[in-house]
């Protein structure tokens, strides 16, 4: 995925993108500096306290930033491949769906369709084999895992139905 | 007492029947996950980690210890027969390894590995239950100050020593470590970063982390690739027993292997696949038939392997002695001792010897049990590879999310995991390293302690970091470790420490 130092050619220009990454890594440092400002009277009667080391970060959040910037002008920052959108959007779905559902539906239900949209991911959009798979498949998980090695997994209608 | 009686004492504790039956499950669990592609042993012991919540500590300690050792032989196997390696560690084996199943020779590739990874296992558990103890002794020495020039050498060697790019090890690294000032303060007990948030009071879970960005993360950027046709699996044919030839070509590998890379993993200088390396060019050079190297020569496979193994026990010598995790399989393993309040270092040996002693011995046994459960069954594990991929990722999300579950059932902690996993997605994308950040996440409140102690103790005098001989010079190696890679990279250098890469390991 990473190409290493490639010689210089036409192609560089200044990376929008890596300059967002700038950007972000500036902001983090001014969100540690906003919330550490709140302790500031807490430090006591040495110099070190609570606020030192995270100041320390948010100064090399801030030095890495501006070399971030630098190497973004510059072009320095490998190729990217070509990422497709479709499939990250099934999967980021498949686990909004399991974050949003485990309470009411249970682990079996929730992580069946967070398998099946993972699949569908994958190229298997075929959701009325992929969900009662997955279903069943998370259910015999749940049964091993939450009878036999007594982790706490929430229970739902399903479960609720044979235990 | 000797290291040889703690070491009897210590088989004595992994030879009772449940701590037996423990490694067992550890190392089948571990070599199922390793084998699959994609899942490499870091990744492997993050998923796994929950299976050992409910255990007792030495139980879950030697089941833990069994799945790191499998996760490692696992990964050659895949990188034998499917050209895609599990595990950083494991680029190299694919090399020759490969190029071997390609030609027929599948069989004895995968037993030299499977013997090479036993022989230099075997080898580097020993040296690491007689280097240990005099490591302890000189750490019982060490004061926060040492402590923390050593914390900084690990930082340094994990995030920017090896890799493309200085500057992208040390974001990652950085990142890492703002996620570990989150929470409460340890010294001062002041709530930092958390937002009036309850579920962050208590920081960042280094497992939901971890399995966030490599499952996840990992996941998506496989997905995003689209649809690339399917991998070919070579099928192992004819026997997979080593004939004489391939014997004696092998058994010095084997020791070569061993004794670069055990000496590398114990250095506080990141992965195992320097070791690879380095044994792999060494093999190279030594070889009495370089006409067969990039065609499936059998050395090619048996050094690497061996020190790929060797530097993995080599990595418990800094993460027992010290408490240093130098890889991301090592953060996440310290994060295992940490569920059970147990901090490794000098400490550790003198309060619960049994059970460092117990978890040093179950390596031997779970390394005769590796041997028996990869060479016989092998065509059990070479069945896994045949998953589709579709089932096989979402199966890996499954998991990801069961164990994220399990630990904390909360809506919260599953949109920290779907965050951490798009951050570790666009991390990939952009050519960031994966491990600093979980090595920053861990070592970071460690290093911030002994670097406020040391400071209390000089009431804030910065001059005291420096002012032992000791803290002097693991801060000029760590700013050697800095500065010679960024100079060899404007020089148009850097091809070499890129493959160097630790991007997983």
């Amino acid at each position: 995925m990473t190409d290493g130092n490639k010689p210089a050619s036409a192609t560089r220009r200044p990376d929008g993108a890596a300059f967002v990454i700038a950007v972000v890594l500036a902001a983090i440092a001014g969100v540690i500096f906003w919330d550490v400002s709140r302790l500031a009277g807490a430090a006591g009667y040495s110099q070190v306290g609570p606020t030192t080391v995270p100041h320390a970060i948010a100064y090399c959040l801030l030095g890495l930033a501006i070399w971030t910037a630098i190497e973004a002008w510059r072009g320095e920052f490998p190729a990217r491949e070509r990422q497709e959108v479709a499939p990250v959007v099934w999967i980021v779905g498949g686990l909004a769906a399991q974050m949003l559902l485990l309470k009411v539906a249970g682990f079996s239900i929730s992580t069946g369709l967070l398998f099946a949209l993972t699949a569908a991911g994958f190229g298997k959009r075929k959701l009325w084999i992929t969900i009662p798979v997955g279903i069943v498949l998370s259910f015999v998980i749940w049964v091993i895992f939450s009878k036999l090695l007594q982790l706490s997994l929430p229970a739902g209608p399903l479960e609720h139905l044979f235990f | 007492m000797s290291t040889f009686e703690f070491l009897l004492q210590g088989l004595a504790v992994a030879a009772q029947p449940m701590n037996l039956l423990y490694a067992l499950i550890g190392v089948t669990l571990g070599t199922a996950v390793g084998v699959l592609p994609g899942i490499g042993p870091a990744l492997t012991v993050a998923l796994l980690l929950p299976v050992t919540y409910k255990l007792d500590p030495a139980g879950s300690l030697i089941m833990f210890a069994g799945i790191y050792y499998g996760g490692m032989y696992g990964g050659s196997t895949t990188s034998i027969l499917l050209n895609t390696p599990g595990e950083s560690a494991s680029i190299v084996t694919a090399l020759e390894g490969n190029k071997m199943a390609r030609a027929g020779r599948g069989g004895p590739a995968l037993a030299t590995a499977a013997i090479g990874s036993f022989v230099a296992g075997l080898i580097a558990t020993l040296a690491l239950a007689f280097v240990a103890p005099f490591i302890v002794k000189v750490a019982l020495v060490f004061g926060p100050r040492e402590y923390f020039a050593l914390m900084v050498l690990a930082f340094v060697t994990v995030s920017s020593a090896f890799g493309d790019s200085t500057l992208r090890g040390l974001t990652s690294l950085f990142v890492g470590l703002t996620l570990a000032i989150i929470g409460i303060d340890q010294l001062s007990g002041q709530a930092r970063l958390s937002f009036g948030i309850p579920d962050l009071l208590d920081g960042i879970e280094v497992t939901t982390l971890a399995v966030a960005m490599f499952a996840i993360g990992e996941t998506l950027y496989i997905a995003a690739q689209g649809d690339k046709g399917p991998d070919k699996v070579e099928a192992v044919k004819g026997s997979v027993w080593m004939n004489a030839a391939d014997w004696a070509r092998s058994w010095k590998p084997w020791l070569r292997g061993t004794a670069i890379g055990f000496p590398i993993g114990a250095m506080p200088a990141g992965g195992a696949e320097i070791g690879t390396f380095l044994s792999y060019a060494a093999e190279k050079r030594l070889t009495k038939h370089p006409e067969e190297f990039g065609n499936g020569a059998i050395e090619g496979v048996a050094g690497p392997e061996a020190a790929n193994n060797a530097s993995a026990a080599g990595t418990l010598v800094p993460l027992l002695t010290l408490g240093l995790p130098t890889t991301a399989t090592a953060a996440i393993m310290l994060a295992g001792f940490q569920q059970y309040g147990l901090q490794p270092g000098p400490l550790l040996f003198a309060t619960n010897p049994q059970l460092v002693w117990g978890l040093i011995a179950s390596l031997l046994i779970a390394n005769f049990m590796l041997l028996v459960l990869n060479l016989p069954l092998i065509g059990l594990w070479v069945k896994l590879l045949t998953i589709p991929k579709p089932w096989l990722y979402a199966g890996i999300l499954l998991f990801a999310t069961l164990g994220t579950i399990g630990a904390n059932p909360s809506v919260f902690e599953l949109g920290m995991l779907l965050a951490f996993g798009l951050l570790g997605y666009v991390m990939r994308i952009f050519g960031y390293p994966i491990a600093p950040v979980v090595v920053g996440l861990i070592l970071g409140p460690l290093a911030e302690q002994q670097l406020r102690r040391a400071l209390a103790i000089s009431q804030g005098d910065l001059t005291t970091l420096v002012a032992s001989p000791v803290a002097v010079v693991l801060l000029l190696i760590a700013a050697a470790a800095l500065i010679v890679p960024l100079i060899l990279r404007a020089r148009g250098r850097g091809q070499v420490l890129s493959q160097l890469a630790a991007s997983e390991d």
